[in-house]
């Protein structure tokens, strides 16, 4: 080929032999990591029955499930209002969960963080009890507070805001422990106490972020609220249960629909409040 | 001896100070018209929720002693001083496990590499059509945020009690959920080396094996464990509507208030999600290491 210098591709295979390695440490590393993992994927599908015919012929019948599901239908306006309510009370039981969760993470955090409770001891203790709580899920504390406070809406929403002091308490004490030092420092220049500086030092800094987590979660707790009715704990989540194992399925896809609206309409509102804020937040700074 | 500090005249100060008592009180005002909004809004919703305090004070002791009886055998003494009564079931338990994780595992590698696919065509900056975009979007939309368990519910009619229809429910799940992270990941990659490999004449596919999988992998890995832990707590809750793993043993046993049973189940269930935590942070902290050396 005219114009083209020739290529000695021995003397660069001489120079840069780990470029022409067929297998170098490292890829067949990641070659023996992809059979492991293939290996073992086989392994848990003849397991968990993938290979069984039940996959074939329980596929045909989600089609048909799918089929008889369109379109959503309430069955009767009585239906509907009942759903209505219940919906209503999904959003009622999530708001007051993540409120009253915000409320009492907060000393919690402020046990938690570094830049607050300078006593190690205090701080390994919270931040455990925090570990503890968040990882049991939200379903057994609804049962749990069934135990206590009985079937209903109550206890689902003392369940959510148990399961959420963890969440809450361990992302409040990392932006704490995030927060800029020196306007504490300022106050403390000046006289005032550690309280004080805590006070007027952290808490108006990371008061945006803290809210914009709240809002954040309540959203997610809306989805968490739909389906704790299905152990007993109030909210719409009972009346999905009923209509898929009495195979209302007309209702049930009702239901859905009804859920996803209330979860796009609370996610559209939050993100226009978390944005306003983290604005007034940036007009500040 | 003066102050040290220069005091303006009282002529000049009183107008500063109204000026700043106004906007302070006008700040207060705000503060307090928001709290009055969440207040009402919070007495609506206690009506809804049937919240009833009285009702709270009365029965919270039980919440301590459910605890206390948690670890507390039949004759009375307190669990631990019995392990081999506590974890009766070990066995029986920890097969259960071992089908949790399987669960999660397999969902969590079903889905991402159903995500893996869909991500490409989702991106915007790669996405070979807008329509396909959109559609592929809307769908995983779908995906995550019907609950999962809504998914396991339904899946249990189709495909029977059992554990396929909670991984089934978990690939559903993670596949919406993994498809929009890794959509992110592909928008934010460097564009210059798909377009070298497009200008030699290599085809769609080619531009992305060799332009845009080399920046994406190692954040796709780390997303996908991510969502490995997510799963394998979720999955432990899948056999309260009968889609297998652990949750089965454990919902009875709190039904049937075999209270030691509860303990047990819980402790082995925190024990192996906290585990599984260290070791999947590990491995994205080496990951994200390797990232950095480059």
């Amino acid at each position: 080929m005219p114009g083209r210098p020739a290529i000695d591709l021995v003397a660069i295979r001489d120079r840069h032999p780990q470029h022409f390695a067929r297998f170098d440490r490292q890829r067949l590393l990641t070659i023996l990591t992809g059979i492991a993992a293939f290996a073992l994927l086989l392994f848990g599908m003849a397991q968990l029955g993938f290979f069984g015919g039940t996959l074939l012929s329980g596929s045909a019948r989600l089609v048909e499930i799918v089929g008889l599901m369109l379109p959503p239908d309430p069955g009767s306006w009585a239906h509907a209002r009942t759903f209505g309510v219940a919906l209503l009370e999904t959003v009622a039981i999530a708001f007051l969960g993540t409120l009253s969760a915000a409320v009492l993470a907060l000393p919690v955090a402020l046990l938690a963080a570094r830049n607050v409770t300078a006593q190690r001891v205090v701080r390994f203790f919270s931040r455990r009890s925090l570990d503890t709580i968040r990882s049991v899920d939200i379903l057994v504390w609804a049962l749990i507070w069934i135990n206590v406070v009985g079937l209903g809406p109550f206890a689902g929403a003392l369940a959510i805001m148990t399961a959420d002091i963890g969440s809450f308490g361990k992302l409040f004490s990392e932006a704490m422990e995030a927060a800029d030092r020196k306007p504490v420092e300022g106050i403390v220049s000046t006289g005032g106490s550690h309280a004080l500086g805590i006070r007027f030092g952290i808490l108006p800094e990371i008061f945006p972020v803290l809210a914009s987590q709240v809002l954040y979660y309540f959203e997610s707790n809306t989805r968490s609220a739909s389906i704790i009715g299905i152990v007993g704990a109030g909210g719409i989540g009972l009346h999905l249960a009923e209509a898929i194992r009495t195979l209302e399925l007309q209702q049930t896809s009702f239901i859905i629909v009804l859920i996803l609206i209330a979860v796009a309409l609370i996610d559209f509102v939050s993100s226009k409040l978390r944005f306003a804020m983290i604005g007034r937040r940036g007009a500040m700074a | 001896m003066s102050s040290p500090v220069v005091e303006l005249p009282e002529a000049q100060l009183r107008p500063l100070l109204a000026a700043y008592d106004a906007s302070v009180r006008t700040r207060r005002l705000h503060t307090l018209l928001v709290l009055a909004c969440i207040v009402v809004a919070m007495a609506l919703a206690s009506v809804s929720a049937e919240v009833s305090p009285s009702r709270l004070i009365e029965n919270i002791g039980r919440f301590p002693s459910y605890i206390i009886r948690l670890f507390q055998l039949e004759n009375g003494q307190p669990a631990w001083t019995d392990v081999a009564e506590w974890f009766w079931g070990l066995p029986r338990w920890l097969r259960l496990l071992g089908e949790t994780l399987l669960m999660a595992y397999v969902g969590t590698l079903l889905g991402a590499v159903g995500a893996f696919g869909l991500a490409f065509l989702a991106a915007a900056n790669v996405g070979p059509s807008r329509w396909l975009r959109f559609a592929v979007r809307r769908v995983c939309e779908l995906c995550r945020t019907v609950p999962l368990l809504v998914f396991a519910l339904l899946f249990v009619i189709a495909f029977g009690l059992g554990p396929m229809a909670g991984v089934l429910a978990v690939v559903i799940h993670t596949l919406g959920a993994l498809v929009k992270q890794f959509a992110e990941v592909v928008e934010n990659i460097d564009m210059k080396p798909v377009e070298g490999v497009s200008s030699t004449g290599a085809p769609w596919h080619v531009a992305m094996r060799y332009g845009a999988l080399p920046q994406v992998m190692s954040n796709f890995v780390s997303y996908t464990l991510l969502r490995f832990e997510i799963n394998v707590r979720e999955s432990t809750v899948m056999g309260f509507v009968g889609a297998g793993g652990i949750g089965q043993d454990l919902i009875e046993a709190i039904r049937k208030f075999y209270y030691t049973d509860v303990s047990a189940i819980l402790l082995l269930i925190l024990v192996t999600v906290a585990i599984i935590d260290t070791l999947t942070s590990k491995v994205r902290h080496r990951l994200i290491g390797r990232e950095e050396r480059r």
